[in-house]
């Protein structure tokens, strides 16, 4: 018998997640929390299965024999292109440069990929493309080779960016979940929370008292002296979407091991808390493009602490937590009250509340 | 932040919990009524602040949670015709019904916004004339003044494009509801801040009187929920049964009158139902007769149709202070903001999906 749908391939090519949850793709898929991860659970990494993959890091690293090359990709679908502190460009650029340092390597070659809609202004593309290549020579590290589509009017919103990735992995670094310890100091690059609430901001028109910069910078810099001066570096995660919060729980679910944090010791801008406030968000779950945590041997936390500071974007670097031994896989934060609390990953993105 | 820190502070909150535990001599059962609290109290973990003799239940303020299923059903069907923009506050697009949710109907096609404000919905219906715009009104006392108001406003205006789905919900009914219940085992109750703000207090007075149970109207911020909880649970000590106000830097007695002149301007009550709770009389708003032209299920002749909620779910007894998430067995389970089987695991601000979030699904709920 013929097959009806395109879909209706026999037994063995269903698609695995259960119909009955969502038949289609909605926006909380690309959102970084617990729908992200059922796709990349029950999709992905059955389809794709492989050693690289399953470790579930921000990049692959591989094994060349004489080197380890770190590998990666990100695309880049944000609105406004332009942006207070960034634009589409410097985030493609920086945001896959920032996935290769999370895997202790140097960034050395970039790709770009742009799907560009029928009829988007030249100039603008041209804007984009200055940004891209100030951010990668400002990083030390060249694009050599792209790729370019251009797709009907109305099949596209204006321009997407993908950018892949490689970097050299400096000697000596294994860093993972999987070798978080019990005793491993948490070390936060800087504040949290200012490119998700720059970016809402702009895009909804959202009139604040001061304007909220986007925190993107390149990380590679900050990384690489950590490792050069030796610090004992177990795991790094950029803060993205899902924020501090995501890349905590999904550290400490992978690790199996149980972090425990200070809210007073995270430094949120007011600006930050204050646009937070309103529209009923938690600072901890609002995406940065500029800003890591480092899970380091306890020996290291003061060291890491004063290497970071020294660079403008992580000036404000400091212990926020240590892990401990336990096999509930849970971050638990000392409330400003002097309680406690749970803090995991959310569903799909925070929406402003009603009231 | 100012006017935010200082309602956080560690040194004020363990003040009030040790003169909660000198006050205290008995067990008492409090009910916070706003999901607005309940997410606080779980989200900085006020609770595990208090003595072992208080418990905490937590009520029916939620209105993303108490929206019934057909109106999210309707929501859907409406937002999926072709030509019409469906603007809506942002938490209702997670909350399923029995034909999926409103993230569905937008993966679907339909045109569905997120909207900060009524006024957006508005201003979209002006910038679209060709199109149907509907304002999905969904809230309590707090948000039915701009509701109110938009609704006026398009009338003004003669706009022919714009329209309100319409699921306004009324507090004091739902606290009578659960204070007349049999099984009821509220003893004290913090009323909601921000709907006093608009509403005044003058309205629980009687609720007080008739049921003899103190009710503390009480702000969000942790040191607010903790004194609200020590006035609260001191009426109690001493038998005394009246409305206090905790939360004065923001609420009068009698309220924002000019709020409450548009309100009931615009809006009647109508019986109601509540998700997980069942029909409660008077305990809602509709749109009175001269701005039924601008109700959404008659423009698109839109009927909701009541229909079961998963039996397992025990949310109408959580909402009503007689369970809490833990003693579900469906909890962190069969049930999660993923999958919600009922009311309160839909919104952040429900209990369940508070607990979820803040305590851990397999641990301390």
């Amino acid at each position: 018998m013929k097959p009806e749908r395109p879909d209706d391939l026999g037994a063995g090519a269903h698609c695995p997640l259960p119909l009955s949850d969502y038949p289609r793709v909605v926006l909380g898929h690309g959102g970084g929390g617990k729908l992200t991860e059922q796709l990349i659970e029950k999709l992905f990494l059955p389809a794709f299965d492989n050693p690289f993959l399953n470790k579930r890091h921000d990049g692959a690293v591989l094994d060349m024999g004489h080197i380890k090359l770190a590998f990666t990709t990100d695309s880049y679908v944000v609105r406004p292109l332009f942006f207070p502190g960034g634009d589409i460009g410097t985030l493609a650029v920086n945001g896959t440069i920032n996935d290769l340092a999370m895997c202790g390597a140097r960034p050395a070659y970039l790709s770009a990929g742009f799907i560009v809609e029928e009829g988007f202004s030249m100039e603008t593309l041209w804007a984009i493309t200055r940004s891209m290549a100030r951010a990668a020579e400002s990083a030390g590290v060249a694009i050599v080779t792209g790729d370019t589509k251009v797709v009907d009017k109305g099949h596209g919103d204006g321009i997407f960016i993908n950018t892949a990735g490689v970097g050299v992995v400096e000697r000596g670094c294994a860093i993972g979940p999987g070798n978080v310890r019990p005793g491993d100091a948490v070390v936060l690059s800087g504040d949290v929370g200012r490119h998700g609430m720059a970016i809402l901001s702009a895009r909804e028109g959202l009139e604040f008292e001061s304007m909220i910069e986007s925190d993107c910078a390149p990380l590679a810099g900050p990384v690489l002296r950590l490792i050069e001066e030796g610090i004992e570096i177990h795991c790094l995660r950029d803060l993205t979407r899902g924020g501090l919060a995501g890349a905590l729980a999904e550290i400490a679910r992978a690790a199996g091991v149980r972090v425990d944090i200070d809210e007073s010791a995270i430094p949120v801008r007011e600006d930050v808390r204050g646009a937070c406030e309103i529209l009923g968000f938690d600072p901890l779950y609002v995406a940065n493009e500029g800003r890591f945590a480092a899970f380091v041997a306890g020996k290291d936390a003061r060291r890491t602490e004063e290497v970071l500071r020294a660079f403008p974007p992580c000036a404000e670097a400091g212990v926020i937590g240590r892990v401990r031994e336990s096999r509930t896989g849970l971050v638990v934060m000392k409330s400003r009250i002097g309680s406690d609390r749970v803090v995991d990953s959310l569903s799909g993105e925070q929406m402003p509340r009603i009231c | 932040m100012k006017y935010v820190d200082e309602y956080r502070d560690a040194k004020l909150a363990r003040g009030y919990a040790r003169a909660l535990a000198r006050a205290v001599t008995r067990p008492w059962t409090v009910m916070e009524v706003c999901g607005g609290q309940t997410h606080a109290i779980v989200k900085y973990g006020v609770d595990k602040l208090l003595p072992g003799e208080i418990e905490l239940v937590h009520g029916p303020g939620c209105p993303v949670c108490v929206t019934p299923v057909e109106w999210i059903d309707a929501a859907v069907e409406i937002a999926s015709l072709r030509d019409v923009i469906f603007c809506t506050f942002g938490d209702m697009l997670r909350v399923p019904g029995t034909r999926g949710d409103l993230f569905s109907a937008k993966a679907g096609g339909g045109d569905i916004r997120v909207v900060y404000s009524p006024m957006d919905a508005l201003q979209a219906a002006r910038a679209n004339p060709e199109k149907q715009t509907v304002f999905f009104a969904v809230g309590f006392e707090t948000t039915a003044p701009a509701n109110a108001m938009a609704v006026y406003q398009a009338k003004r205006e003669g706009l022919k494009n714009f329209s309100m789905l319409v699921s306004h919900a009324l507090v004091p009914p739902a606290m009578e509801s659960i204070l007349s219940s049999p099984a009821n085992r509220v003893q004290g109750f913090l009323a909601a801040g921000h709907v006093c703000t608009v509403m005044g207090y003058t309205e629980y007075e009687p609720v007080a009187r008739k049921y003899r149970v103190p009710i503390v109207v009480t702000g969000f911020e942790p040191t607010d929920i903790l004194q609200g909880i020590y006035m609260c649970v001191k009426q109690l000590e001493e038998g005394r049964h009246e409305v206090e106000n905790q939360y004065s830097r923001s609420v009068r007695r009698e309220g924002n009158a000019e709020a409450q002149k548009w309100i009931r301007a615009t809006f009647r009550a109508i019986r109601r139902n509540w998700r997980g709770v069942g029909e409660i009389p008077a305990s809602g708003l509709g749109l009175t007769e001269e701005y039924e032209a601008f109700d959404a299920l008659q423009r698109f002749a839109v009927v909701p149709q009541v229909r079961e909620g998963p039996s397992e779910c025990v949310s109408g007894e959580i909402l009503q202070g007689l369970k809490k998430p833990g003693e579900c067995p469906a909890f962190g389970v069969r049930c999660t903001p993923e999958r919600p089987l009922g009311a309160t695991m839909v919104s952040s601000e429900g209990a369940c999906s508070a607990y979820y979030r803040y305590r851990g699904a397999r641990h301390e709920a």
